[in-house]
């Protein structure tokens, strides 16, 4: 139930007052309520449950996370 | 997919179990809270992979398992009605009430239709003037926000044949009621990193602090579930019982703040019944009184129901973590998802159908 899906905002527009929008799931496209971001601009990748964007992804803490575990993994064991 | 194959790189996969092999000293008791989590879980094989001291506790974040029994045989008997439109998430039909499910219902010649969004149901009360559309909403914190916007959207459009079968739950109540359990085995948690998209990891500082356990937000790849895990193993060697976020770039401390105003201004909290665990205080949302209008228990007569729950499952134990599901006599055997004797065994994110499917049959 609490699955949730990245997709990338391809389009943004109004439907019964209601800030919705076109999202790309690699290759699927699918319209979503984006009345939780307000700040949504198209090309932003979000997070989607139930037809709901429910925030924003954010790109510099994806990167950093990243960079943190490939530093992980990559240690000397013997160190 | 940008934000998906990165965390499913089998390097970073091995190379942070062997960070956690490294870290380790003992042996400790860890429980993901979300079934989907668990669902990854099984998938990729991750319990086998890790090193043995650690034990993973599938937890009870599975909305469509917790759903109290009285709220399915009201869902069965709200769908039964002449002139209704019963719409729900897919999970949901399967899922055995005292008699029969919602597919039985639908067989029987109601209309019981499954929607992918609760603004789908909204659609349908549009398309549907003379006809009483009902939405099951049930789900976690992550659900909330899309439940609660359908009654504020129901009421912008002015529509009257709409309303909501609430069963909502919450985490936090949970994890309160699992480790003030007397039989509480569990040291660490793993939270559910799309609750906590919408709430934010602020509550859960001060169950940190009580209990003295770690609570680390979790995502749901492979990637981010272990290093939520290596996050909790690295907090209990050192000692130390912390709230932190594995999960960042999504999850923030204050959460949406847009989604929780609404769930504000359409729930209130309640005590909550969870399927096979009983009461717990506090962790439910209702609409409020001011949505009667919106709400099917008030709109329906629903006549007193005294639910009968299968004398062969034990999915309460399973959802609190005392047993395995392996370890129910009924698994594979009587009990398969093509014929649950639980929700445990029916929800893609229960355990039981977790074990089931990716061949935990030992």
């Amino acid at each position: 139930m609490c699955l949730a899906v990245p997709g990338k905002i391809i389009e943004i527009y109004e439907t019964n007052c209601l800030l919705m929008g076109k999202v790309d799931f690699g290759g699927v496209v699918r319209e979503t309520c984006l009345a939780y971001v307000p700040e949504a601009k198209v090309g932003d990748y979000t997070i989607i449950h139930v037809g709901f964007a429910l925030n924003l992804i954010d790109e510099k803490e994806a990167m950093e996370t990243l960079a943190l575990l490939e530093a992980i993994s990559k240690q000397d064991p013997t160190e | 997919m940008k934000y998906l194959n990165e965390y499913r790189d089998s390097n970073l996969v091995h190379g942070i179990i062997d960070e956690i092999t490294r870290s380790i000293r003992q042996k400790w008791v860890i429980m993901e809270i979300c079934g989907g989590q668990t669902h990854a879980i099984m998938k990729y094989g991750l319990d086998q992979l890790l090193p043995e001291s650690i034990e993973l506790v599938h937890g009870p974040g599975c909305p469509v398992c917790v759903t109290s029994l009285e709220m399915i045989d009201k869902a069965l008997a709200i769908a039964s009605q002449p002139k209704v439109i019963f719409t729900s998430y897919g999970d949901m039909l399967r899922v055995p009430g005292s008699q029969g499910d919602l597919f039985s219902v639908r067989a029987s010649g109601n209309d019981v239709r499954v929607v992918y969004s609760s603004l789908d149901a909204i659609n349908i009360a549009q398309d549907n003037p003379d006809k009483k559309i009902v939405f099951f909403a049930i789900g976690f914190e992550t659900t909330a926000p899309a439940n609660a916007m359908s009654v504020l959207q129901a009421q912008k459009l002015g529509l009257n044949n709409f309303s909501l079968l609430v069963s909502h739950v919450r985490v936090p109540p949970a994890m309160h009621a699992i480790l003030g359990s007397p039989n509480n085995r569990i040291q660490g948690f793993l939270a559910a990193g799309h609750v906590c998209t919408v709430m934010g990891y602020w509550e859960y500082v001060p169950i940190a602090q009580k209990y003295k356990i770690p609570i680390v937000v979790t995502g749901f790849e492979p990637v981010d579930i272990l290093q939520g895990i290596l996050f909790v193993i690295r907090e209990l060697e050192e000692n130390k019982y912390e709230v932190e976020n594995a999960y960042s770039r999504i999850v923030n401390y204050e959460g949406n703040q847009a989604a929780q105003k609404i769930i504000e201004q359409v729930f209130e909290e309640c005590d909550q019944k969870w399927r096979g665990i009983g009461f717990i205080p506090g962790s439910g949302w209702r609409l409020k009184s001011e949505f009667n209008d919106y709400n099917a228990e008030e709109q329906f007569q629903v006549r007193e129901i005294t639910p009968v729950e299968s004398p062969f499952c034990i999915s309460g134990k399973i959802l609190q973590g005392l047993i395995k599901p392996v370890d129910c006599p009924a698994f594979a055997n009587q009990c398969t998802p093509e014929h649950p004797l639980g929700a445990t065994m029916v929800s893609a994110e229960g355990a039981c159908a977790a074990y089931y499917r990716y061949g935990r049959i030992l």
